[in-house]
């Protein structure tokens, strides 16, 4: 059965086939341009003991939530069922939820055992194919998590639906404003990407910036004022101690990335009013100076590779993108519209630089190509800056801030299409979200 | 019809291992950042940080992506060098500050520009460089919060912040 579903797919992808209602295979390619969303139907999982009532109709509003969030999928009501899911394992009434329109049926069953121990299966089917789409999947874990679960069951839907990587288990970790404008409050935090399981990392003594993740989510990079300099620190998310990175007297250090190791940090150093960028192993702590201009470089980022920084100088007198090796040497310049370009992220795919830029008053989102080709600007607002990249590099979440003496920040997600705006939830003001890679 | 089970295994350190509750630091005290609140001293004492403040004059202001001094700032910071040169047990820190125009990291480096500016000034005018410490605040410390020119003009500014005590 397996084998046919990859037939399948494989002749979608071959034809590229427009999504449309009837016979149609259960398939999204997201580079098409989808329009129409694709619907499907949650029904609530099937508790499997009498402690897992609740767990499962929360499970399946999550997964739906993921889905329909993405502006790709629909969820059809529950009051449009014909027929309920009330076990697991019975066949699927097929022509009951053609009847209604769901393109795709997923179903799950929840049981949590006295332990504590939590067990989720689910299955996707092609209504319109009357068979399963891939196999069916269990995750097993302690209570706690049943919103991870239910992430991954979403994931599993995404990705054999779009052919595409999910993003849903997946922790952004961002600054929590609060206080207005002028006396702002600023602390670490860390939530699940939907806004879920908020916590801080810091507290709101000194002012802290741009938080970013390591390759594997473990550890985060940060600008902190706790000296009354800003300074670098490592902090383990895990334990929540931190040390700091970058210490030298008389400078200041900020806007620290990871490179793709885990070992290697670029970052911006400050001394005698000139900014360059440097890289060090967090390891042994040696660094190493990689531009040496009299113009401010900063912003840096790996490409996925590591061999290439794309990183923001103004030396052609206004800032622009520039793409070096990582080793240092001369920059190529990316960036040649109207404007003024920074913030570059390089995407976890390797084919595209977020940026922020800002143009006649205005700032914007944009990606380009890495040759500074094909520049798209998918937001347009009074303030937009620091994009973070989805996981599967599909989605771009950024800060959005309102005009004003009320101003206020808060984070927002688009699609590289320019989709699917939206804003994220977050308790009170949020700003410079970085996306976590996906979870194990 | 077979189910195929892929078991995973999340344990309980699925989340940041820490209580439920996000607000594990409590209350929030301001203690850093932006400098110049509570000046000591009396307005009419020249000697005092609140005169030097108030008087002197501790801040001076820049174009739009700029940090070259105009002539009423050179004139302002004549005047710190005199204050920072009669009293001479007192150091001071040059905070760098840009409008919310651009972003984060950049104005970050352009306040740090525009600090050292005043810094080099001051040292030219005769101040011992080991009495003034820089720092940039970026746009996270705006002093006027509307988002027109005549606040954002305010807010392209160095500020001179005088502390007691040699720095170390």
């Amino acid at each position: 059965m397996m084998k046919q579903f990859l037939t399948l797919l494989l002749a979608v992808v071959a034809l590229s086939v427009p999504i449309t209602a009837q016979a149609a295979p259960l398939r999204i390619e997201i580079t098409e341009g989808v329009i129409e969303p694709l619907p499907f139907a949650a029904p609530d999982f099937v508790p499997e003991n009498s402690a897992a009532r609740q767990l499962a109709q929360d499970l399946a509003q999550v997964v739906a939530d993921d889905l329909a969030g993405t502006g790709l999928f629909r969820q059809i009501p529950d009051s449009a069922f014909i027929s309920q899911i009330s076990s697991f394992s019975s066949p699927v009434q097929f022509a009951d939820w053609k009847a209604i329109n769901a393109q795709a049926l997923i179903t799950g069953a929840v049981n949590l055992e006295s332990n504590g121990r939590l067990v989720v299966k689910f299955r996707l089917y092609d209504v319109f194919a009357g068979q399963e789409l891939g196999g069916g999947l269990q995750f097993a874990g302690t209570q706690d998590g049943w919103r991870r679960m239910a992430h991954k069951v979403a994931d599993a839907v995404y990705s054999r639906i779009t052919g595409e990587g999910g993003y849903f288990d997946s922790r952004v970790v961002y600054v929590n404003e609060t206080g207005p404008k002028n006396d702002r409050k600023k602390r670490l935090a860390i939530m699940d990407y939907d806004g879920a399981n908020v916590q801080y990392l810091t507290d709101s003594r000194s002012i802290v910036l741009a938080p970013r993740f390591s390759p594997t989510g473990d550890r985060i990079l940060y600008t902190s004022y706790e000296t009354g300099f800003p300074r670098i620190y490592l902090l383990d998310v895990a334990s929540v101690r931190r040390r700091v990175l970058e210490d030298q007297t008389g400078t200041m250090s900020f806007a620290p990335r990871f490179g793709p190791d885990g070992q290697t940090v670029v970052y911006s150093v400050t001394q005698g009013g000139n900014t360059d960028i440097y890289r060090m192993d967090v390891s042994t702590g040696s660094a190493q100076r990689l531009t040496s201009a009299a113009s401010i470089e900063t912003a840096p980022s790996f490409s996925p590779d590591g061999s290439q920084i794309v990183f923001e100088s103004d030396r052609s007198g206004t800032p622009q993108m520039y793409i070096m090796s990582a080793t240092g040497g001369e920059p190529r310049r990316i960036s040649f519209g109207q404007g003024r370009y920074g913030t570059p992220v390089w995407s976890p795919r390797g084919d595209l630089i977020a940026f922020t830029k800002q143009s006649k008053g205005r700032f914007h989102i944009g990606v380009m190509r890495t040759d500074g080709s094909e520049e798209r600007l998918l937001t347009a607002s009074f303030l937009d800056e620091g994009p973070t990249w989805s996981p599967n590099g599909r989605v771009i979440m950024f800060t959005r801030e309102t005009q004003g003496a009320g101003g206020q920040a808060s984070l927002y997600s688009v699609d590289i299409s320019g989709r699917n705006l939206k804003r994220v939830k977050t308790l009170g003001g949020a700003s410079d979200p970085a996306w976590s890679p996906l979870q194990n | 019809m077979k189910f195929v089970v892929r078991a995973l295994i999340l344990t309980s350190v699925l989340a940041v291992a820490a209580c439920s509750n996000p607000d594990r630091f409590g209350d929030d005290v301001y203690l850093n950042g932006g400098g110049a609140a509570g000046v000591a001293g009396s307005v009419d004492d020249p000697t005092s940080p609140l005169y030097f403040q108030q008087a002197v004059g501790d801040r001076i202001f820049f174009a739009v992506d700029q940090s070259t001094l105009s002539d009423a700032a050179k004139l302002t910071l004549d005047g710190q060098a005199e204050w920072l040169s009669t009293n001479g047990d007192f150091s001071a820190i040059i905070e760098g500050h840009a409008d919310e125009q651009g972003t984060r990291e950049y104005n970050l480096a352009l306040g740090a520009r525009r600090a050292n500016t005043v810094q080099e000034y001051l040292v030219s005018r005769g101040v011992s460089p080991s009495r003034l410490k820089v720092v940039s605040y970026g746009k996270e410390r705006p002093i006027e919060i509307c988002s027109v020119e005549s606040c954002y003009a305010k807010n392209r500014r160095a500020v001179t912040v005088i502390s007691a005590g040699m720095s170390s």
